[in-house]
């Protein structure tokens, strides 16, 4: 009979105290998917800073301790939960993985992908599954351009907008060039950012000529054959994408042979290897930073507040794939708040909100412009790398903004013929 | 077209594809020098040599750590990096052959190669472990061997020891093979393994040794690559696959095949790189499938005798 006492009184507290919560009318919490590379070769320049960015972005949410207009704790007052999942494996993977997280984990939202790859994968069943799904980083201008969507955003530019904006660049710094060459990876984002690229010099410099047009294997690592080739050429500049190990191992090469004391180089996504490379990255190199982020940033007090939160942390300053998960979630954030009018917002109501909405971040001003307000269009910079030896930092001078409207295609057409059609309608 | 006239820049481009050639040409025979040798002797497709060279090159960037902030002469801390990257493929080796492999010798070949796969996996797993998912710059020695000019061309000096490196790696294992006892103990359990153990060779010895220096010889390759990649998740996996293609052609087991088969590639791939970049991608493999329809088992593989 103790023992059935026991058990009764028990299961009484246990009652109770389950109660309590009900009672208490907790506000629901908001749960969101993070996907970026957290292991393999993107992880360290792309994966790991967007997934330190969503870290700080989300505690500092959690606390309220955001600037106006993100100072809601949360979303609209409900805490959000991240779970943090690794985008490595196969695009069949990481569609499983999507799905877990929609089906099985049950997240209102996801926020993620580097890989166009993924995002191309994602997107079909993001829509399938009605689950609201903000790309980051991934650069493929397709994912609008194929169909219209009602489910996928997102806030950050797509490639061309780095392409035709290192185009612009160059020619305002070297008016009378004849003669670049490229070196870009064998895969879309090589081929898709070289074309561009050629694209836009076409119509910005039609005297100029792409003389060599380099494609070495993905993770090639080794580019001596390349290296000699450029060395033995006639140009004045040279573009390259290319992104982490490579990268790296490029301007080591390179430098070791002076490579960049002969042409310009101009390095679409160096923003992310400077703080490594420091001394190592050639003064002179003209960097991109895949939109206004990092130190082409415009000084304003979130920025500010962003770049030192993240600093604070880390102990490094946040480059731009932490800026593209903060500009995400921060308007994820609005579109949730927006929604949320009238208690928690579904998906349908939260892509309602998102579309089209406007707002500014760490990285100036957004609006989803394109793909039937459902992809984000900012400003652009470029600037040229200087090491500073006095104060041993690395700094970047000569910074050239252009307006979104400027390296942007408008609405209705696909960026790859917009750019072969001479980018009419582009605002400078 | 008839030219009677040598362009000076077509000299210079030659001379390029040359120099180029046999830059390549050496950091594939570095690579591959191992794994023909574990084939050889062993019979087993080791797909563990990418995490030998992976490993070899996570060891040198953390030598050479060490001795820039000890601020030692650059001859001293290059050498110091190489023994460091042989010395880990050494304990590697040791683990891995006493440990895991022993358990499969014998077992059909597919099992061999799944386990070895199984372990490249399992070791591209552990650098993270060990050293994060972060990169290591390791550009020290390349940086202070400087460059020498020709004409256009500027070569790196390092790559010039890379080529003189391979050329010495290659007269000391041709040399050990021809005039050591256990040299000559490896090519007869190369030729046929139950002869030799018929004959009283200590075969399993033998493996164990053979693992051992292909795993040095591994990561030798990726401790002397370490100065000019940024050492990073993901540099084993690229490896295997051009490793594989050089012992493919040069026959497995052969080191002069190796040698061979490097060059070929290295010198078709530059000049592919400088005259038809298109190509670039393919020229590996079209050389080696192109070898393959020719000599099905490579170009130095001794004619087999039927066995009954």
């Amino acid at each position: 009979m103790c023992h059935a006492r026991w058990t009764t009184s028990a299961l009484v507290a246990f009652a109770a105290v389950a109660a309590i919560p009900a009672a208490a009318q907790q506000p629901a919490t908001v749960k969101l998917g993070i996907v970026s590379f957290l292991t393999g070769p993107a992880a360290s320049p792309f994966g790991i800073p967007g997934r330190n960015g969503a870290e700080i972005v989300l505690e500092a949410l959690n606390a309220g301790k955001a600037p106006a207009p993100f100072d809601k704790v949360g979303f609209g007052g409900a805490k959000v939960e991240a779970k943090y999942v690794d985008e490595a494996g196969s695009a069949a993977n990481v569609v499983t993985e999507f799905r877990n997280l929609v089906q099985r984990d049950q997240v209102d939202a996801v926020v993620g992908y580097i890989s166009s790859g993924n995002c191309l994968a994602v997107t079909p069943v993001a829509e399938e599954l009605k689950a609201l799904t903000v790309f980051y980083d991934c650069g493929t201008p397709r994912i609008f351009e194929e169909k219209a969507r009602s489910y996928v955003f997102r806030v950050s530019p797509h490639a061309t907008m780095d392409s035709v904006g290192a185009a612009r660049y160059l020619v305002a710094k070297k008016k009378s060039i004849t003669s670049f060459s490229g070196i870009n990876q064998n895969y879309a984002w090589g081929q898709d950012s070289w074309r561009d690229f050629v694209g836009a010099m076409k119509v910005l410099a039609p005297n100029a000529v792409a003389e060599k047009v380099l494609f070495p294997k993905l993770f090639a690592g080794e580019f001596g054959a390349e290296i000699s080739t450029l060395l033995t050429s006639k140009s004045q500049a040279l573009h390259t994408s290319f992104w982490d190990g490579d990268l790296e191992s490029f301007i080591f090469q390179e430098q070791a042979r002076g490579l960049d004391k002969r042409m310009t180089i101009i390095m679409t996504t160096a923003e992310t290897a400077m703080w490594r490379l420091r001394d190592k990255m050639p003064d002179g190199t003209i960097i991109g930073a895949r939109g206004a982020n990092g130190p082409l940033a415009r000084d304003t007090p979130i920025n500010k507040w962003f770049h030192q939160i993240y600093t604070d942390r880390y102990n490094i300053p946040p480059t731009y794939p932490a800026y593209q998960m903060a500009q995400s979630l921060l308007g994820l954030k609005l579109a949730y708040e927006k929604a949320a009018a009238g208690g928690k917002p579904n998906a349908d109501a939260i892509a309602a909100a998102f579309k089209g909405i406007e707002f500014t971040g760490p990285a100036g001003h957004v609006k989803m412009a394109l793909g039937d307000g459902h992809q984000g269009i900012t400003e652009t910079a470029y600037g040229t790398y200087k090491f500073n030896k006095q104060t041993k930092q690395p700094e970047i001078v000569d910074i050239i903004r252009f307006p979104a409207e400027c390296v942007n295609p408008p609405p209705g057409i696909d960026a790859d013929k917009w750019i072969a059609e001479g980018m009419k309608g582009a605002k400078c | 077209m008839s030219r009677f006239e040598v362009d000076g820049s077509d000299v210079l481009t030659a001379f390029a594809i040359l120099t180029d050639g046999l830059v390549y040409a050496a950091y594939l025979f570095i690579v591959a020098i191992g794994l023909t040798l574990i084939f050889g002797v062993m019979k087993i497709l080791n797909v563990t040599h990418g995490s030998f060279y992976a490993f070899g090159a996570y060891g040198a960037a953390t030598a050479v750590g060490i001795y820039a902030n000890a601020d030692w002469p650059a001859a001293l801390g290059f050498l110091f990096m190489l023994a460091f990257g042989m010395a880990v493929g050494l304990v590697m080796g040791v683990i891995l052959e006493r440990g895991l492999l022993r358990l499969v010798y014998g077992r059909d070949e597919v099992v061999v190669v799944l386990v070895t796969y199984a372990t490249f996996l399992i070791l591209e797993d552990v650098i993270v472990l060990i050293w994060g998912p972060g990169s290591y710059p390791a550009y020290q020695p390349l940086v202070s061997a400087g460059n020498t000019e020709i004409g256009d061309l500027v070569l790196s000096n390092y790559d010039i020891i890379l080529v003189a490196l391979a050329a010495g790696l290659a007269g000391a294992a041709y040399w050990a093979l021809k005039f050591t006892r256990y040299g000559r103990l490896l090519t007869t359990v190369i030729f046929d393994r139950e002869t030799a153990a018929a004959f009283g060779i200590n075969v399993t010895l033998v493996y164990t040794v053979t693992f051992i220096i292909g795993a040095m010889l591994g990561a030798l390759g990726g401790a002397v690559m370490a100065p000019k990649i940024s050492v990073t998740l993901g540099i084993g996996v690229e490896v295997i696959v051009l490793a594989f293609a050089v012992v493919a052609i040069g026959g497995m087991g052969s080191i002069e095949g190796a040698l061979i088969g490097a060059l070929i590639v290295g010198i078709c791939r530059a000049a592919a790189v400088h005259l038809v970049p298109q190509v670039e991608l393919f020229v590996i493999y079209g050389v080696m499938a192109l070898v393959l329809v020719v000599r099905p088992y490579g170009l130095f593989v001794r004619a087999q005798p039927r066995k009954i």
